[in-house]
């Protein structure tokens, strides 16, 4: 009797776990068959046909011919493996003191830098676009990265990672006489990795992303990224949905791809992160 | 907790001096500068000059950021009860190691790790008037016209909001799948010995165990829908009849559309005051519930 129940329940849990789905996904279903439906069938039939009538990849030729979607792949694949070098480094270096160096202020100095991600990065968005045209940093890919170089999170999250191993093995090592660098470099790093590599995964998608301060530090259509690029094409095609469709499936296959590849991380990356209360 | 030998003063220095100038360069100069910005009239070509509490009187008079705040604030008081409370059932559902769990868990989240411009246009196209939507609406029977999802403006600032519920909910599921995973499992066990229904426990266990994801998701979820921009700017850009305009579209627009950027550092700091709010909040209530 109660395995039957049981098996009712499990039951119930995947019919609502489909339902979920067709939440979240349908949409991208709906978009990929709207991409490959030929320009001879009508995208506005009632019903709509679901699956294309003469599935074609002529609106992905189409859409290469006219937009430079490559170099936009490029940019987008560049800038988010800067962001990703600079902010695991930057953040890694300084959470290593805060974690493990007594000195003077060092609270104070924890508490401050966490303070910075209570300021909003719209609020910050004239001066940043000041500043970068001032450094010579826009319509450029390092300046595409400010935002994400270094974050506070970053900082926060590798200091939780820090904290975490045992002391006596630093110890061992001072009593060799390696100096602070080499302990943050050999010993220390290579024993938070998982934790580096939640932090990177985080920072990619966040960087892949990112629409507003590209949209205002870029204008040239040769250092567009990703998301700028396909506002352009949406633009430019903005009566023809398939071609809006074609390119915006081919801007999710390169981060459903990455995704694929990553997705435990995310899941850790919740259970390490921020969200002890 | 720290190192018996001694260190040499300057070593914390080097390590911290990296992101400490990256930081203090690119985000505390620059929430200064703006601060002090909505009290000039700079405009980008001539220089800024003080002009005082002008540009907040200004805003003050100004219908439009009236229209805008009041936006925002609807848009808030929607989108984070919603994100609060959908994400739970969520998570209770994929919280158990059924086979193609992880698949699951990976489709629902996989509207978070898609870029808001796509999402975007991917709900633009659902919303189409002849779109997919309305063939299930009226297929179903639950209307007889087409709805006009984002070209009437009673309709348009909920449907952006349901594009933002729906790139939020999976990042939200997972932060309560990690508090869930942290309640201890006997908890349960005694429970289910002493004959307490399932939905009992739900009530009488997990919910409160919950709560310390709980506040982490309303203060994340309340300072996100502040600040939400991509879904308008792609969707509706304001539109129609300014009835989708929010906070930070208006910023967006006052700067770089309209060069006011006195003006627009006003909108900033209006912004700053009430993320400054909620975050203050959540403080408290982490404070207190230790």
């Amino acid at each position: 009797m109660k395995s039957r129940q049981e098996k009712i329940g499990v039951a119930l849990r995947y019919l609502c776990l489909l339902l979920a789905v067709l939440v979240t996904v349908g949409p991208f279903l709906w978009l990929l068959s709207t991409s490959l439906k030929s320009a001879n069938e009508n995208i506005f039939a009632y019903p709509p046909n679901f699956l294309p009538v003469e599935p074609t990849f002529a609106n992905f030729a189409r859409i290469f011919e006219t937009q430079p979607l490559l170099v936009y792949l490029r940019n987008s694949a560049l800038v988010a493996v800067i962001a990703v070098v600079c902010n695991l480094t930057f953040a890694s270096l300084a959470a290593y003191p805060l974690a493990r160096i007594a000195f003077r202020g060092r609270t104070l100095l924890f508490g401050s830098l966490l303070a910075t991600m209570m300021i909003p990065f719209q609020l910050t968005l004239i001066p940043v676009y000041e500043l970068a045209v001032a450094l010579g940093l826009a319509n450029s890919h390092l300046g595409l990265v400010i935002p994400h170089a270094c974050t506070a999170f970053g900082i926060f999250f590798m200091r939780q990672a820090f904290l975490t191993i045992p002391q006596a093995i630093e110890e061992a090592a001072m009593m060799e006489g390696v100096n602070r660098f080499q302990i943050w470099w050999h010993i220390m790093l290579p024993l938070v990795k998982p934790s580096l590599a939640t932090l990177a995964v985080f920072t990619f998608i966040a960087v892949w992303g990112d629409f507003l301060w590209p949209l205002i530090i870029i204008d040239q259509p040769a250092l567009f990224t990703l998301p700028l690029g396909v506002n352009r094409l949406a633009s430019a095609f903005s009566l023809d949905w398939r071609l809006v469709a074609a390119g915006a499936i081919f801007s999710v296959l390169p981060i459903l791809l990455f995704f694929i590849f990553t997705q435990r991380f995310f899941i850790e990356g919740a259970l390490k992160g921020a969200v002890k209360g | 907790m720290n190192g018996r030998s001694k260190v040499h003063p300057l070593v914390p220095v080097l390590f911290l001096i990296p992101a400490c100038t990256l930081l203090g360069l690119f985000a505390v100069y620059p929430a200064l500068k703006a601060v002090a910005l909505s009290f000039t009239n700079f405009n980008m070509i001539n220089s800024a000059a003080f002009v005082g509490f002008d540009n907040y009187l200004a805003l003050w008079r100004d219908p439009f950021f009236w229209g805008a705040l009041q936006n925002t604030l609807l848009y808030v008081c929607v989108v984070v009860p919603v994100l609060v409370l959908l994400p739970i059932p969520l998570a209770v559902l994929v919280n158990r190691s059924i086979p193609g769990i992880a698949f699951f868990r990976a489709a629902i989240y996989l509207p978070v790790v898609t870029s808001l411009v796509i999402s975007g246009l991917i709900w633009k196209w659902v919303y189409e008037e002849r779109g997919i939507l309305n063939f299930f609406l009226i297929a179903g029977g639950i209307t007889d016209q087409p709805v006009a999802f984002l070209t009437d403006p009673g309709n348009a600032l909920f449907s952006v909001m349901a594009v933002t519920i729906w790139s939020g909910m999976g990042y939200y599921m997972v932060i309560y799948l990690a508090g869930l995973q942290s309640i201890p499992r006997e908890l349960y066990e005694v429970a289910e010995v002493e004959g307490v229904s399932k939905w009992q426990q739900l009530i009488y266990i997990t919910i409160p165990m919950l709560r310390p994801s709980i506040a982490v998701v309303s203060v994340m979820s309340s300072i996100a829908a502040m600040k939400v921009f991509e879904e308008v700017y792609i969707m509706t850009r304001g539109g129609p009849l300014d009835s989708t305009k929010t906070l930070v579209y208006y910023l967006y627009e006052s700067a770089f559309d309209e060069f006011q950027m006195g003006y627009a550092s006003a909108v900033g700091v209006v912004l700053l005051a009430i993320t400054l709010g909620f975050s203050l909040l959540h403080l408290r209530l982490t404070r207190a519930a230790k």
